[in-house]
């Protein structure tokens, strides 16, 4: 009715102090934590037991089913044993524990795989352990392998990178452009039926934005579109209407639109392996916050402790309060330091204690700033009010009818909220009790 | 252990607090204050100190005696206060503010659950309440000016007794605030001010005081079918004062955006019809309140289809 809009409208701070600084590589860490499960889906199963002698990149754990994801050493060295892990989310799973020999050898194995066709370019990705860099963690090979199902016209590329202090997928497309273009030529050669590839960057990295426009100056099919640089530009529902007008249903997928969307640092990745058959086993993370004394961009073995990390950079400046896995707006607090960072940790944001300590919430004054913010039109507000209806089946009837599930945690009505009510952690108990409910239900 | 603190995300949050727009408000507010100390003089300190200090001090007492956590700290009684004090008129005597100021936070505010529970806005509820108890608080003349207009009548009382433009204070006076009225509601000027202060500080939207204001007058010129008495309309009574301050309210209309342009239309609309067709002269209170009950029910008519759910599917019985 009003034409084309731009979605997302929260203004957030950007921190992005670390733009310029290209990743340091990190000296090897003493110990690596590799946990079982990095990705969506059902976690690997470890082929190697304690005391076996292990190189990077050799294969320590595999895929269990086709929506899984392959383990690799992320550092030469000795499994010292395979333990139960508390992830930051609350579930436990094994993960492997490797003491580094400093020697960082890597494994003979490694070569550059086969790639002929679309199934053997599948079975590259599945192999590399790539999996959705940007966060999610959803494994690259089962979302390209869907391409299948439907006609795929249009990729789009997520370099959006909206969470506050991150800078790594600024640095992939600052440092890394040659396998971002090489990610491309792959794209276009496996997955013919696209005939365009956008890359969506927000107006706040114009140093991308002209670095792809660069890049891509001779290829007719790639557009560089800048995006507006409001909050959550990069949420993948959100980025496929701002590049293409398209709206995914609920409970759709975006390749039932015909779309598909890459993070760009998956995509370099991605190259890089099909070049070199190196697998996954570092990434640039982006070390920031108030609490630490030198922020700076990182490529660091995947499993590196947090501790091991911050004191790589230089430590702490003062007290710590809350170290989080990705940035302020999503991370997922981690509950001591001793915790690893994995594939999908694009950045580790330390607050001091002053930054870490949340308002008390007072009451909700109806302003109206979370139902004005949200960029999937929802009311966060009647979600709040209906987890605490007394009637589960009233309740669970409430949160369907307001489309709970449509929900993508984004934070932008906590954010805005001033009477600091906890408006995401509502809808979260909200959605873990619907399904629960539905499951039990299904079990009856 | 590292001692780390461990709370669901966004860890971000703005720096705009309840306290704050509170505060906004009123500093919105101190131009009309000011104006109505300096055109009613002692008698407008009185009513304005009476009611701010009255709510307040009931908020206190009411938490101090339900043992609920104390809530005056957020500025929203004291806004609540002045907004009273300035809409009712120089007649008024302290004990009438008194009741007016408990009524306000006791019976309208604290009992149905405090801030954000509210059904009707606090100060207009208390101000139709002091209307109808005693009606001869509705009007008041500034002292200065006493001699200037005919016997204390409002101009909209004028203009309900047949008075063509011509006998009503010129519109300058109207703007300044020499004419009859309750103490803050006479110089518009000053309620502008503060109202474009709150827009640009974005405490609240332009559309609402706009679409309001804008009915009263489009629906008065069609009705009298004369521009100048249709602007006397918009600058005789409280709708100024009603449109930046009280439509406005957050807790008592719509959280939508649509629904509170509906919401200002609804006023704007009752407000005309109490006028005309009534036997008040002033009807914007009325109209507020009535807008008020209404407000629950446009929120669910325009609540926004998420972004991605079908148009046809309607979840609810018949699916289950």
């Amino acid at each position: 009715m009003f034409g084309f809009k731009f979605l997302g409208r929260t203004h957030i701070p950007h921190h992005k102090n670390t733009a310029e600084m290209p990743p340091v590589k990190m000296t090897p860490p003493k110990e690596v934590l590799l946990p079982m499960s990095q990705h969506i889906g059902a976690p690997a199963t470890p082929v190697v037991k304690a005391g076996d002698e292990v190189k990077v990149g050799q294969l320590i754990a595999e895929p269990t089913g086709y929506v899984s994801s392959p383990i690799y050493a992320s550092v030469s060295g000795k499994v010292l044993k395979i333990e139960d892990y508390l992830r930051p989310d609350g579930k436990t799973v094994p993960a492997i524990r490797i003491a580094s020999d400093g020697l960082m050898t890597l494994a003979e194995d490694i070569a550059p795989p086969t790639v002929s066709d679309f199934d053997s370019f599948i079975e590259a990705i599945r192999l590399s352990g790539l999996v959705g860099l940007g966060g999610a963690g959803f494994p690259t090979s089962v979302k390209l392998d869907a391409v299948k199902r439907g006609d795929i016209k249009t990729v789009i590329i997520n370099g959006a990178e909206c969470e506050p202090y991150l800078t790594s997928d600024t640095r992939t497309m600052l440092d890394d452009g040659e396998s971002v273009f090489d990610g491309i030529t792959l794209l276009e050669k496996y997955i013919p039926s696209v005939d365009k590839f956008i890359f969506g960057i927000e107006k706040n990295k114009p140093e991308c934005i002209e670095e792809m426009a660069r890049i891509f100056r001779d290829n007719p099919k790639v557009s560089i579109l800048p995006l507006p640089s409001l909050y959550p530009q990069g949420a993948e529902k959100i980025i496929i209407y701002n590049t293409t007008g398209l709206v995914v249903p609920e409970g759709k997928l975006p390749a039932d639109v015909g779309v598909l969307v890459i993070n760009v640092t998956s995509l370099s990745v991605l190259a890089k392996y099909v070049k070199t058959g190196m697998p996954l086993v570092e990434r640039c993370v982006t070390l920031d916050g108030s609490a630490l004394a030198n922020p700076m961009n990182v490529l660091a073995p995947i499993g590196t402790s947090v501790r091991e990390l911050v004191e790589f950079s230089g430590g702490f400046k003062e007290e710590v309060g809350k170290v989080l896995f990705g940035g302020p707006m999503m991370g997922v607090p981690a509950a001591n330091l001793d915790e690893p960072i994995t594939k999908t940790t694009g950045g580790i944001t330390a607050m001091n204690i002053k930054d870490s300590t949340e308002q008390e919430p007072t009451a909700c004054i109806h302003c109206g700033r979370c139902v004005e913010t949200c960029p999937m039109g929802l009311n966060p507000t009647v979600f709040a009010k209906a987890v605490n209806i007394e009637g589960l089946e009233d309740r669970m009837a409430r949160l369907e009818e307001y489309s709970i599930n449509l929900c993508m945690e984004c934070g932008a009505c906590s954010f805005v909220c001033p009477a600091r009510r906890p408006l995401v952690q509502s809808i979260r108990l909200g959605k873990a009790t619907l399904r629960n409910h539905k499951l039990t239900n299904k079990n009856k | 252990m590292d001692n780390l603190i461990v709370s669901t995300s966004p860890h971000l949050h703005t720096k705009t607090t309840t306290h704050k727009i509170m505060r906004d408000v009123l500093i919105a507010l101190l131009p009309a204050t000011a104006a109505s100390i300096t055109l009613f003089g002692l008698k407008a300190l009185i009513i304005i100190a009476a009611c701010v200090g009255t709510c307040v001090l009931s908020e206190f007492l009411f938490n101090l005696a339900a043992k609920k956590k104390q809530t005056v700290g957020d500025l929203s009684a004291c806004v609540t206060g002045l907004i009273l004090a300035l809409s009712l008129s120089a007649k008024a005597s302290v004990w009438q503010c008194v009741v007016g100021s408990v009524f306000a936070i006791v019976v309208v505010k604290c009992m149905f659950g405090g801030l954000g529970c509210n059904f009707a806005n606090p100060a207009a509820t208390a101000r139709v309440f002091l209307i109808t108890a005693f009606a001869s608080i509705a009007g008041g003349t500034p002292t200065e000016f006493q001699n200037v207009l005919t016997a204390g009548a409002t101009p909209l009382a004028a203009i309900k007794d047949g008075a063509q433009a011509k006998e009503l204070p010129a519109l300058l006076d109207m703007l300044i605030g020499n004419r009859g009225g309750a103490i803050g509601e006479t110089c518009t000027i000053a309620l502008i001010l503060g109202g474009i202060y709150l827009i640009a500080r974005k405490v609240i939207n332009w559309q609402t005081p706009v679409i309001l204001l804008g009915t009263v007058f489009l629906l008065s010129f069609a009705i009298e079918g004369d521009a100048t008495l249709a602007l006397y309309e918009l600058l005789g009574g409280g709708v100024i004062l009603v449109a930046f301050f009280m439509a406005t309210d957050y807790v008592t209309t719509p959280i939508n955006k649509y629904g509170r342009m509906i919401f200002a239309f609804g006023c704007g609309l009752i407000t005309v019809l109490i006028r005309q067709f009534g036997s008040y002269p002033e009807g914007v209170s009325f109209a507020l309140l009535f807008m008020n009950i209404l407000s629950p029910y446009i929120e669910k008519w325009c609540s926004k289809r998420p972004f991605g759910k079908s148009a046809v599917k309607k979840a609810g019985k018949e699916g289950a």
